[in-house]
């Protein structure tokens, strides 16, 4: 069963990533938690994702195209990157969501990946 | 919060478990009790601040709880088995309503949530909700599990209790020495649940542990004759005395052979070694004694300034004959290596099969700092990593790290 562990990052941590007091620790500890995740053979993939403001955001409804940076959302948590693992229940995707150090900062949220739709009948 | 609702907060505090215990049993029902007494309480706070306290908190939660078991069975048209048990119920109370003292059934409601038709996993939530009244959610935070799920679980597990006719009783002395030891392991999975919140950051989980110190010291009370209750107890206090001494001042990772004993909690330390003693009178050691007399002779160094470790190394060799865990295997490890050097602790860790400890975090920390001190330096820094990677608090990361930059 693959599961989807959603990094959500305070605007703190997201600024930890260049801070270089505090850059070693921050990338140190994800370094860790991915590798873990490989070598106990649960990894799948997943991305790091640059800050919101480097996002851009297109929206197409009713014909008319709008085209903007960064994302409106001004909330606490921001989604940093995700990865996909591949256990058995939710029981063990929770286990290692609580080991993703934004679960200590931000919040690391499980999703279930659903299966792929079922082909045209 | 108004004197009524303080009042009905504490008897309900006080005697929710008993209460539960005493319904379930003569129901045979948990959840219908624990819906009752939870109407009983509502009702409660409803009325005691118009009419003042009752004399006896207790006794009204228990007739309003029966009544409202009574209102519902009519409705729904009880079995005749129940009915008779309802007669029963209210005959025992007819005369002196409340007054009567309650027997306490909370043993046997313990027996019950650790029966061996229950599954295990839900015997520690079920133990924490029928006989301290917990709720699903912070059960679930508690076990990692979420609250809905949880809420399912509990529900389907009492479901089971009733289809299943589960007695409640405490088992004869002949069955114990097979029964007890799931009530044992049900309670000291509470206690596990709070111990990686170390800093008491989340007080929710921190809570546990004392829910589960009060569990043991109940089944200690009501077993005065079990030395593994009596060992189960002491080890609790034994390592809930040094909770304090986990973090510094500044809140970073303490391991324990760098504790300041000062910390330790000297009255609880008192405590754990005179239940220990008591144990041991009985000359029947267990695991659960075996734990207790390895957290004893690590706290020795409050006393002489040194851990025995040779000591601490042969209990370990006693605990793994009889309870070969995961956990104990690591920590028996450590102890030989503090004890007969580095290499020896390297060799048990060897020994350990590479499924049961890929994601287990104390296996890769113990790994990394034997292979660092033995200046396998390579090796010692993929080790850091698994373990940094397997830590949940970021209070033992940031300790890892450092002990891993301390190779460059």
């Amino acid at each position: 069963m693959q599961y989807t562990i959603l990094v959500y990052e305070t605007e703190s941590e997201l600024a930890a990533r260049t801070d270089p007091k505090r850059k070693d620790a921050y990338w140190g500890a994800y370094r860790a938690y991915t590798k873990a995740l490989r070598d106990a053979g649960v990894m799948v993939g997943g991305a790091g994702l640059e800050p919101p403001r480097k996002g851009t955001t297109v929206r197409q409804h009713d014909g008319k195209r709008r085209v903007q940076d960064g994302p409106f959302a001004d909330t606490k948590e921001q989604l940093g990157g995700y990865y996909v693992i591949d256990v058995p229940d939710l029981d063990k995707a929770l286990e290692w969501a609580a080991r993703c150090p934004s679960a200590s900062t931000g919040a690391a949220e499980v999703r279930p990946n659903m299966p792929p739709p079922p082909p045209p009948a | 919060m108004s004197d009524a609702a303080a009042a009905a907060e504490l008897a309900a505090r006080a005697s929710y478990g008993r209460l539960v215990a005493y319904l379930a049993a003569h129901w045979r029902d948990v959840a219908r009790a624990e819906d009752a007494l939870g109407d009983a309480l509502v009702a409660a706070l409803e009325t005691w601040p118009r009419t003042g306290v009752p004399d006896k908190p207790e006794a009204w939660l228990l007739t309003a709880a029966r009544r409202r078991l009574v209102d519902g069975a009519r409705h729904a048209g009880v079995a005749a088995a129940a009915e008779a048990d309802l007669t029963l119920m209210l005959d025992e109370h007819a005369d002196d309503a409340g007054r009567a003292p309650v027997s306490d059934e909370r043993l046997a409601l313990l027996f019950v949530c650790a029966h061996p038709d229950i599954d295990e996993a839900a015997r520690t939530p079920l133990m924490l909700q029928t006989v301290l009244g917990l709720d699903a959610a912070r059960i679930g935070s508690a076990f990692l599990v979420a609250p809905a799920t949880m809420g399912q679980r509990l529900v389907r597990v009492k479901a089971k209790i009733r289809e299943t006719g589960i007695r409640f009783e405490v088992p004869e002395r002949r069955e114990m020495a097979a029964r007890l030891p799931a009530v044992l392991d049900a309670i000291y999975a509470a206690y596990g649940s709070g111990w990686e919140d170390v800093a008491g950051a989340d007080p929710r989980r921190r809570g546990l542990a004392e829910e589960a110190i009060w569990l043991g010291r109940l089944v200690a009370r009501l077993l005065p004759d079990e030395p593994e209750a009596l060992g189960l107890l002491a080890l609790m206090l034994h390592c809930e005395a040094r909770r304090p001494a986990r973090r510094d001042d500044a809140g970073a990772y303490v391991p324990l052979r760098e504790q300041d004993v000062a910390r330790w909690s000297r009255p609880m330390l008192e405590e754990a070694e005179t239940v220990l003693a008591t144990a041991a009178r009985f000359a029947a050691p267990g695991r659960f004694q075996l734990e207790a007399a390895i957290q004893s002779a690590h706290a020795q160094r409050a006393r002489s300034g040194a851990a025995d470790w040779e000591a601490i190394a042969l209990l370990y060799e006693g605990l793994l004959r009889c309870a070969p865990t995961v956990g104990a295997r690591v920590a028996a490890a450590a102890a030989l290596a503090e004890a007969r050097g580095d290499e020896a602790g390297l060799r048990a860790l060897d020994t350990m099969p590479a499924d049961a400890v890929a994601a287990y975090q104390p296996y890769w920390a113990l790994r990394a700092q034997l292979l660092k001190k033995l200046g396998r330096t390579g090796h010692a820094r993929d080790a850091y990593d698994r373990a940094i990677g397997l830590s949940e608090e970021s209070a033992v990361r940031e300790f890892l790290m450092a002990r891993a930059a301390e190779m460059r």
